[in-house]
C-alpha cells in the first residue's frame, strides 16, 4: 500500500519537476514554490490549483496540506472587525451577575482574574488572563494590522513577524474552553443563588463563533506570497 | 529495494514551520542559525531535541499531577468554617447531586485527558525511540489527538476562577482557590508544550530505509 504511494508521488515529482534529483539534493530555487512538504511527515508533494473550498491533504499521513478559500481576506477581514467589537463589548460589561437575597455580586470578564492575583494565584491569574483575554486580543488586533494595509494595497508594517506571532497566539485563546467552565461554575452555584448571564456574556458568546469562522476562513498562504 | 519516498529531508531541504516555504538546508556556518526567507522564522529540518524535550516535560507534568489532583483546587469559606475540594471531590459532588453530565465533563476534562495526553505522548516517545514501524499513519493521528485535546482541560482552571468572582459574600460564602490549581495549570500548560515539541515526522523518519545515512548533522 505505502509502496504504491511512494512510487505514485515521486513519479509525479520526476515527471513535473525534473530537475529534482533524488538524494542529489540539486534544486533549483524556482521549483521550491511548486513544492510542499507535509508538515507531519515531511513527504515531499506538488502544489496543485484546487477548486473553490478544496482541501489538499498528505496522501501518506491525511494531514491538511493547504486549502482554498472564496473571498478569503475580505472574508477574515469583516470577522476580525466584527471579533473586536465584541471583544470590547465582551470586556466592558457585567459579564455574569450573582444575586442571593439582597446581595448582587456583579462581575466582568476580568473579575476572577483579579480576585486570583489576590488570593496569591498569580500564576493562575496570569494563565487565565492569557488565555482568555490577552492571546484573543493580540490575536484580532494583529490580523487587523496585517489586513487592513493589505487591502489598502500597501505592505503591511513587519508582516512578516507580525503574521507569524499571530499564528502562534492561535492555539493560546481558549475562550470556547471558558464557555464550558462558565457552564459547570453556573450549575454548581444554581441550587444557593441566583446567576444572571449579562451582555458581555452573550457577546462572548457570538465571539467565539466569529473566531472559529475566522480561522476557518483564513488561507494563510495569500498572505506569505505577498511576501515572495 | 523498496523505493524511499522523497522528503524534504532526503532532498536537502527545509520546510519552514511558520510559512512553508521550502528552502535549501544549508549546510554551511555551524552555529549560525538558519533563518526563512520569506518569514524570518528559524528553519529546522525537523524540532530540535525533540525527543529530549518532550520527554522533559511529559515527565514534569507527571510529577505536577500528583499535586493537582491531591491538594484542594478550591476552598470554601462559610460562616468560619472552611471546606476544601479537590478535583475529584468536585468529580463526586456533581455524581451525588445528580448532575451527571457536568461530573462527567469534569472528569474527563481534569482527570481523563490529560493522563490520556501523558500515556499517548509516553507511548510515542518511545515507539519514535524503537524505531517502531508499528502504523505510523494511527500513530500521526494519536498524535494529533494529543494535539487537540489538551486546551480542554481548562475547564477546571476557568470554573475556579468564576466560583470565586462571583462567591464573594463576605463572611457568608466565599470562595478561594486552592494549591491544587497552581499545580493544574502547570500540567495543562506543560502537556501543550509538551504535544507542541513533539515532532510527528519521526514517526515517519523510521519508517524511511537508510534512514540512518540521512540522520540530521
Ligand atoms: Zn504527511
Ligand atoms: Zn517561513
Amino acid at each position: 500500500m505505502a509502496n504504491n504511494l511512494d512510487v505514485l508521488v515521486q513519479s509525479i515529482i520526476s515527471a513535473c519537476c525534473p530537475v529534482i534529483k533524488k538524494n542529489t539534493g540539486f534544486v533549483r530555487m524556482k521549483d521550491l514554490k511548486f513544492l510542499i512538504a507535509c508538515h507531519e511527515c515531511d513527504l515531499l508533494h506538488l502544489r496543485r490549483p484546487l477548486p473553490p473550498d478544496g482541501t489538499a491533504r498528505c496522501i501518506r499521513c491525511g494531514a491538511v496540506l493547504y486549502k482554498r478559500k472564496r473571498n478569503s481576506l475580505n472574508r477574515v477581514l469583516a470577522l476580525t472587525v466584527t471579533g473586536l467589537v465584541l471583544f470590547i463589548i465582551a470586556n466592558a460589561y457585567p459579564f455574569l451577575t450573582f444575586r442571593l437575597e439582597a446581595q448582587v455580586q456583579e462581575t466582568n470578564l476580568i473579575t476572577g482574574v483579579i480576585e486570583l492575583y489576590r488570593q496569591g494565584m498569580w500564576i493562575v491569574a496570569g494563565v487565565v488572563l492569557l488565555t482568555t483575554i490577552v492571546m484573543p486580543l493580540l490575536e484580532l488586533s494583529g490580523m487587523l494590522f496585517v489586513l487592513v494595509p493589505l487591502k489598502m494595497r500597501r505592505q503591511p508594517w513587519k508582516l512578516a513577524l507580525l503574521f507569524r506571532s499571530v499564528r502562534s497566539f492561535r492555539p493560546w485563546g481558549m475562550m470556547e474552553v471558558f464557555m464550558i467552565g462558565i457552564l459547570v461554575a453556573a450549575v454548581k452555584l444554581v441550587k444557593m443563588a441566583q446567576i444572571i448571564p449579562g451582555m458581555a456574556l452573550y457577546a462572548f458568546m457570538i465571539l467565539i463563533f466569529i473566531l472559529a469562522a475566522s480561522a476557518a476562513a483564513l488561507d494563510p498562504h495569500i498572505i506569505w506570497k505577498t511576501l515572495d | 529495494m523498496k523505493p524511499s519516498p522523497l522528503t524534504a529531508m532526503s532532498a536537502s531541504l527545509i520546510s519552514c514551520h511558520s510559512c512553508h516555504l521550502l528552502c535549501k538546508a544549508v549546510s554551511a556556518a555551524k552555529g549560525l542559525a538558519a533563518v526563512c526567507p520569506r518569514c524570518g522564522a528559524r528553519l529546522h529540518s525537523r524540532k530540535p531535541n525533540s525527543i529530549a524535550r518532550t520527554w522533559a516535560l511529559v515527565i514534569a507534568a507527571f510529577i505536577f499531577y500528583i499535586p493537582a489532583n491531591v491538594l484542594p483546587i478550591t476552598k470554601v469559606i462559610s460562616f468560619g468554617k472552611a471546606q476544601a475540594d479537590t478535583i475529584m471531590s468536585g468529580v463526586i459532588y456533581f455524581v451525588k447531586s445528580g448532575s451527571w453530565p457536568i461530573a462527567l465533563v469534569i472528569f474527563v476534562a481534569s482527570v481523563f485527558v490529560p493522563l490520556l495526553k501523558l500515556f499517548l505522548l509516553t507511548f510515542l516517545l518511545i515507539s519514535v525511540q524503537r524505531k517502531s514501524q508499528w502504523r505510523p499513519k494511527d500513530r500521526t493521528r494519536l498524535y494529533r489527538i494529543t494535539e487537540a485535546v489538551g486546551r480542554w482541560s481548562m475547564t477546571d482552571i476557568y470554573v475556579v476562577t468564576i466560583l470565586v468572582a462571583l462567591v464573594k459574600l463576605g463572611s457568608l460564602a466565599t470562595i478561594e482557590a486552592g494549591p491544587g490549581a497552581i499545580f493544574f495549570a502547570g500540567v495543562v500548560i506543560i502537556t501543550i508544550f509538551a504535544a507542541m515539541s513533539f515532532d510527528p515526522r519521526l514517526i515517519w523518519d523510521a519508517q524511511e530505509p537508510n534512514n540512518e545515512r540521512r540522520k540530521q548533522p
